[in-house]
């Protein structure tokens, strides 16, 4: 027998259900819902589980790039709701008229400056984290739960403890707007995640992402520069997480310090039930898309189907736990 | 001939422990020295310092006569020193063809905004097996490949510039006879390029099969550095394990 034909790999059939586990699942939810609840394919229904996760799914993106790095960010939900007060704070020009709506609510700053300071907010408390990991060396899961607080009481502080709203139509249209029927914040979320999407499969910072989460040692030893792209990562979250923020005061027309409470939890969830190791060096944007939707899907089909949203949690956690079941059977056959 | 590369009292200190002392070491171009010792010896050290990982705590190190100080491995790269780390320093996660270019990669673009060309990578990832006659698919994950594959992996990185120093650190320890011959096939190739290639080997046979020289480590302090001719296997194990004080 030659070494050829002892090399050539058998097919890997655990390792294929686990790479299509997630989409056959979803396609699995989605014909058991359409046959229990007719309700649940009208096109409105499908359009509207895809605005409600697209906030979610904004910072999931993020997540998948620091994720790959072999890191994590609880702080999201805390930046989501830091970012949002301050593009709120910068729409409205100030606190004075916090709640003010039609005529006043039009005065203040150009929507973009919102966006540009909630983006920018969210992408510093990235770049302090960022900083953190890559220089002081804590882990990622410390310096984002000290994140986690912090952020979450600036936002406090920074909100007096009262909700800022009221927006001009232009501000809330980010949030309640459509395009052609779709919902801005849908067209948003495609957007960002088919440029991740490219960036993490076609560029060379892809690469160094999926580099730096596969051995990071050996990476650093090859020239990759692993702090500039985990730093980048952390930015990366942050900035998106900034953006959610916007989008979320604008949907709900109201920034407010309690925005985003446990988001972590639901976006980690969705990345690793999309396929995403959190070892590190393994996953896609595409699977990330995945959890996403499919979490949508299940709490949506459930609450048409009546189910208590107590009941929904159990089954979300137990998904998790079976995603990473099969991930990890599929690790040890390669092996 | 020149040296091509000369070290002068290099000494490495991890805190407390002194992994090399005062080692003073120099390579001809088109020469292959065996470099040899037992486990921690100071080995892999010293041919980390050549290659830029980290840099040495005193003396200095010449290149072409000049005195280089490199700050991370990639300054060494470019100065034409090239090493194949004992682990190999691979990612499970990628592909042969990735894992060749790695910190290499062959892009095309504008600006900051570079798109890897996979397709130009995996065809000179092809030709570099190839030459090393070695079966590796550069398409195929590095995590399922043997072995041998992946110190080919490993080795083709090498081939990637024109060095003028190849550090190869055991890289016969994990693969099969065959293989061991067509890496040190490789290293005449690569020595009659001119290329000075110092090898660190356990395996007597394979030093004294292609070295011009051996040099002996034993801990942390050169105790032997001569000709192949004027010396023996049996004189080297002296030397290593210390039942030979010094040659
Ligand atoms: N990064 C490091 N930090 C601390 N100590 C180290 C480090 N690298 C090596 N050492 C120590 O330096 C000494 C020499 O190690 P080195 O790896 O150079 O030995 P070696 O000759 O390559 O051995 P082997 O044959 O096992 O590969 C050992 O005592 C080792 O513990
Ligand atoms: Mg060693």
């Amino acid at each position: 027998m030659t070494t050829r034909e002892l090399g050539r790999p058998s097919i890997d059939y655990v390792g294929l259900l686990a790479r299509f586990a997630a989409p056959l699942f979803l396609l699995f939810l989605v014909v058991l819902f359409a046959v229990l609840e007719p309700r649940f394919l009208h096109p409105l229904n499908l359009m509207n589980i895809l605005r409600q996760v697209s906030i979610m799914g904004l910072v999931a993106v993020g997540m998948t790039f620091v994720i790959l790095t072999a890191g994590i960010d609880l702080s999201v939900g805390s930046v989501v709701a830091l970012a949002g007060l301050v593009g709120a704070y910068v729409a409205k020009g100030g606190l004075d008229d916090r709640f003010a709506v039609g005529a006043a609510a039009a005065a203040g700053n150009p929507v973009i400056l919102a966006v540009l300071a909630a983006v920018a907010v969210g992408a510093a408390c990235g770049a302090m984290q960022g900083a953190a990991i890559t220089r002081l060396r804590v882990p990622p899961f410390v310096v984002t739960l000290g994140g986690l607080t912090a952020f979450r009481g600036l936002a406090l502080i920074f909100s007096g403890g009262g909700p800022i709203s009221g927006f001009s139509p232009a501000f809330v249209w980010w949030g309640q707007g459509r395009i052609y029927g779709v919902p801005v914040p849908v067209i948003v979320f495609a957007l960002v995640a088919a440029v991740a999407h490219i960036v993490l499969r076609y560029t060379r910072f892809g690469l160094w992402i999926y580099a730096t989460g596969g051995n990071s040692a050996a990476s650093e030893l090859n020239g990759v520069p692993i702090r500039r792209a985990t730093f980048s990562a952390y930015v990366i979250v942050g900035l998106l997480s900034g953006l959610a923020g916007f989008i979320l005061s604008a949907r709900l027309n109201s920034a407010e310090a309690v925005a985003g409470l446990q988001l972590e939890l639901d976006v980690i969830a969705a990345v690793v039930i999309g396929g995403t190791s959190l070892f590190g060096g393994i996953g896609s944007i595409f699977g990330t898309v995945v959890g996403v939707v499919l979490i949508g899907v299940l709490r949506n089909g459930l609450v048409l189907m009546n189910v208590s949203s107590f009941v929904q949690q159990i089954l979300i956690g137990l998904i998790l736990v079976l995603a990473v079941a099969v991930d990890q059977r599929a690790a040890l056959r390669r092996s | 001939m020149a040296p091509v590369l000369e070290l002068e009292g290099i000494t490495k200190r991890f805190g407390a422990i002194e992994a090399i002392r005062g080692i003073d070491f120099a390579v001809e171009p088109g020469e292959v020295v065996g470099l040899m010792g037992d486990n921690g010896a100071g080995k892999s050290t010293l041919c980390r310092i050549i290659a830029g990982t980290f840099a040495p705590t005193t003396g200095t190190l010449r290149l072409n006569g000049h005195e280089v100080h490199f700050r991370r491995p990639s300054d060494a790269r470019e100065e034409g020193v090239e090493m194949v780390h004992q682990d190999l320093a691979l990612c499970d996660n990628l592909t042969a063809a990735l894992n060749v270019f790695l910190g290499r990669e062959i892009t095309f673009g504008f600006g900051p905004f570079r798109f890897l060309d996979r397709g130009k990578m995996q065809a000179r990832a092809g030709e570099l097996f190839a030459e090393l006659k070695s079966e590796t698919r550069p398409g195929e994950l590095v995590k399922r490949m043997s072995g041998g594959q992946r110190q080919a992996v490993a080795i083709a990185r090498t081939r990637l510039s024109e060095p003028k120093v190849v550090l190869l650190d055991e890289p016969t320890a994990a693969i099969s006879v065959r293989q061991v011959a067509e890496v040190l096939e490789l290293i005449r190739r690569l020595r009659d390029a001119g290329i000075a290639v110092i090898l660190i080997s356990h395996r007597a046979p394979d030093v004294f099969a292609v070295c011009d020289r051996v040099a002996v480590l034993r801990r942390g302090e050169k105790v032997a550095d001569k000709p192949v001719g004027a010396t023996s296997p049996e004189e080297v194990t002296g030397l290593i394990t210390g039942a030979i004080e010094y040659a």
